[in-house]
């Protein structure tokens, strides 16, 4: 309340009356994002999660939110500010802050934490992540029938295993429809940096790719991909604006039914601490519109695909699959488990060069 | 007209009055971008510069960690300000500082669980080193190919920001990590952690660091014959020379110290406030630390004065995030304006303003 009402008397001080402070005091409910979130990529969509939480719970929900917090030292200030300033629940949206937020919630037991993509839980702190690898697979299928000089340009961020499963995921249903096809894998070490994306994108482009992959966040790449007439992926969110000719499809990153899930359950006193990794089905992995300048067929081919993973028919990393030693990892009809996804660390059989260690 | 006529010696006045003056231009213009962005200047500003001192529900931890957050800018800068006042021009202390923490951080994760109580210190001593030897590559090279040391220093920033990377998916991840970036947390293990000395004080060895240097810094540059040579090779290159002093002595001695306090700072913010080796462990306090140089006017405790204010900034400009809703680009910007206007303002110190007559007519 004090602090409330010292907000309330400051605004009256410089004569802007009418703070209004209701009785039932709304649900404080607090964002960090590591990028701007004008970054049209992973920061933008988590901040369009708030605002779809924001729309959803109207006057019943109050959202605060800080952007471009360095995961370093600040992140452990910047979240226990957070705290301080009255928030009931807080969404820390990027791996880094991962030994932050837990520190921070064994300070603040009464304020509920939701920490995406990390591992460490606690009896206030949840963790969610997208399984993406759902989407690579399908833009994989894609990129294997579509590419002319079977050379796919990969643009990767940092050798995580989020990242490698991506790779992966792609690579083995491109190889399925295309035995040919070649991925050329290009580590940035970053994950927003528009200028290195673009100038990683013009370098697969002049050795012979023709798709274009990215799992960095800016629309660089899918720009450069336009003007050199090829082809890309949108990554994060819908890229159609950025390439409307060279877009094919787009994982998006809809974090809005869980947020809004969650929150429901803080107001209705039911949260409790889970581990969640949803995909395609409840529509946290979303697939933007399927550009009409893939064939027909092709197009109903990634929808059946789609349609299957999400009714789980189908997952993704089906056996027989070899790693790259050529070892085997799953036989035939064998799917992988999660913990083996989660901290996946090398590549399966058939890509080249290796994984950064 | 308006005339600039240089001064027959810096105005004393204007070198104390201009870092006043600049704040509070700094804080007409942010006032005049805030009300620009539908926020009351009054109250962004009360937020900023106020509010992390005397809130009642914030001060009480935000006043200690005004100290974490200056402590590191302090020992860096301190570090820089001797060769900017000789003319050597290091930018790199991001670099170094990436690499001082790499080194000490190293050496506590091999040596990982050892509670052993030299390992902090000899993790504290690996860190100057770190630093040290990254600042010897542009110094080295000045000296033997006179290269710009700006320009190597600067560059070795992303050659560091590489190794950093490749050093948390890679070398110095945590065994026990399940795959994911990132080194074992050193501030969770006894034998390597750098907490708080006092209880909600702040002050970690980071702090006792940048205060000692800061004392150092007043008496080499007063006390000491290296001083006055780093007093003469600024302001007259010749007349060093012809005094006999060792320019290049001076440029590996400026170089190699403020490399070894900008590898301390890296040491204890990952031991301490940061925790771990991560791929974006550097958070811009190398370049941050420059602006605290220049503002602090290259004297020690006009450094540590400089230091406190920047992390104010910082600290209310998160403040002002979080309780105002202003966008992390306009705190930017704001502490953009600072340095716009002090570099702007030294033109007063060196130079005259006169109204002129057009002459002839």
């Amino acid at each position: 309340m004090t602090f409330k009402s010292i907000l309330a008397g400051a605004v009256l001080g410089l004569g802007l009356a009418g703070a209004a402070v209701a009785q039932d005091d709304p649900l404080k409910v607090g964002f960090v994002y590591v990028g701007p979130i004008g970054d049209f990529g992973w920061s933008y969509e988590h901040n369009e999660g708030r605002l779809a939480v924001e729309e959803h719970f109207g006057d019943t929900v109050e959202t605060i939110y800080q952007e471009s917090v360095p995961e370093g030292a600040d992140a452990e200030r910047v979240l226990t500010q957070m705290a301080l300033s009255g928030a009931d629940m807080i969404f820390t949206t990027s791996f880094g802050y991962m030994d932050a937020t837990v520190n921070v919630a064994g300070k603040f037991p009464d304020v509920k934490f939701e920490h995406a993509t990390g591992y460490k839980q606690a009896d206030n702190v949840s963790v969610y992540s997208a399984r993406f690898y759902e989407g690579r697979a399908i833009i994989g299928h894609i990129a294997g029938k579509m590419t002319k000089t079977n050379k796919v340009g990969y643009i990767a961020s940092y050798p995580i295993p989020e990242v490698i499963r991506g790779i992966n995921a792609a690579y083995l249903h491109a190889k399925k429809v295309n035995p040919e096809v070649e991925f050329n894998v290009v580590w940035v070490s970053t994950w927003f940096d528009p200028a290195k994306e673009a100038d990683a994108a013009t370098a697969l482009i002049e050795q012979g790719a023709d798709v274009i992959m990215q799992h960095t966040d800016s629309t660089a790449p899918m720009t450069i991909a336009e003007e050199k007439g090829i082809l890309a992926f949108g990554q994060a969110s819908d890229m159609i604006n950025f390439g409307p000719n060279a877009q094919m499809t787009a994982i998006i990153d809809n974090w809005a039914p869980y947020y809004i899930e969650r929150v429901q359950a803080a107001m209705d006193g039911t949260w409790e601490s889970t581990n969640t990794w949803d995909g395609i089905e409840p529509g946290m992995v979303e697939m933007a519109a399927f550009s009409d300048k893939l064939p027909e067929d092709l197009r109903a081919e990634a929808e059946a695909m789609k349609t299957a993973i999400a009714a789980g028919e189908y997952h993704p990393f089906t056996g027989p699959i070899n790693r790259q030693d050529g070892s085997a990892w799953l036989a035939e009809g064998e799917v992988a488990d999660d913990g083996t996804l989660a901290g996946m660390n090398f590549y399966i059989e058939g890509l080249t060069g290796e994984v950064p260690q | 007209m308006i005339r600039l006529e240089q001064r027959a010696a810096p105005a004393q006045i204007w070198t104390f009055a201009t870092p006043i003056v600049a704040v509070l231009l700094t804080m007409i213009a942010g006032g005049l971008m805030f009300a620009a962005l539908g926020t009351p200047p009054v109250q962004a500003l009360k937020t900023i510069f106020y509010d992390p001192l005397f809130h009642p529900q914030f001060a009480s931890y935000s006043r200690p960690q005004l100290l974490v957050k200056a402590g590191p800018l302090i020992l860096i800068a301190i570090g820089l300000s001797l060769g900017f006042r000789a003319g050597i021009w290091n930018i790199g202390a991001e670099g170094q500082y990436i690499i001082g923490a790499l080194f000490g951080a190293g050496l506590g994760l091999a040596a990982f669980p050892s509670e052993s109580t030299i390992l902090f210190p000899a993790m504290v001593a690996a860190g100057a080193l770190g630093g040290w030897l990254w600042a010897m590559i542009p110094a080295l090279l000045r000296v033997t190919f006179r290269t710009n040391e700006i320009l190597v220093s600067l560059l070795l920033v992303y050659v560091a920001e590489q190794i950093l990377a490749r050093a948390a998916v890679g070398f110095l991840r945590n065994p026990d990590g399940g795959g994911f970036p990132g080194s074992r947390n050193l501030a969770q293990h006894s034998g390597t952690q750098n907490l708080e000395l006092f209880a909600n004080s702040g002050l970690h060895w980071g702090g006792v660091a940048a205060i000692a240097a800061v004392i150092f810094a007043y008496i080499v540059m007063t006390r000491h014959l290296m001083g006055f040579q780093i007093r003469v090779a600024g302001e007259s290159p010749r007349a060093a020379l012809f005094a006999g002093f060792a320019p290049k002595r001076l440029v590996i001695f400026c170089l190699g110290f403020s490399g070894a306090l900008a590898g301390l700072a890296g040491l204890f913010e990952v031991t301490g406030p940061a925790g771990q080796i991560s791929i974006d462990f550097n958070s811009g306090y190398g370049f941050t630390a420059i602006i605290v140089a220049f503002l602090g006017r290259l004297n020690p405790f006009g450094i540590l004065m400089a230091g406190l204010l920047m992390a104010l900034t910082y600290i209310g400009g998160e403040l002002a995030q979080l309780t105002l809703s202003l966008p992390g680009a306009a705190i930017q910007a704001f502490q953009g304006m600072l340095l716009f206007f002090l570099l702007g303002l030294d033109v007063l110190t060196n130079y005259r303003i006169r109204l002129a007559r057009r002459r002839g007519a």
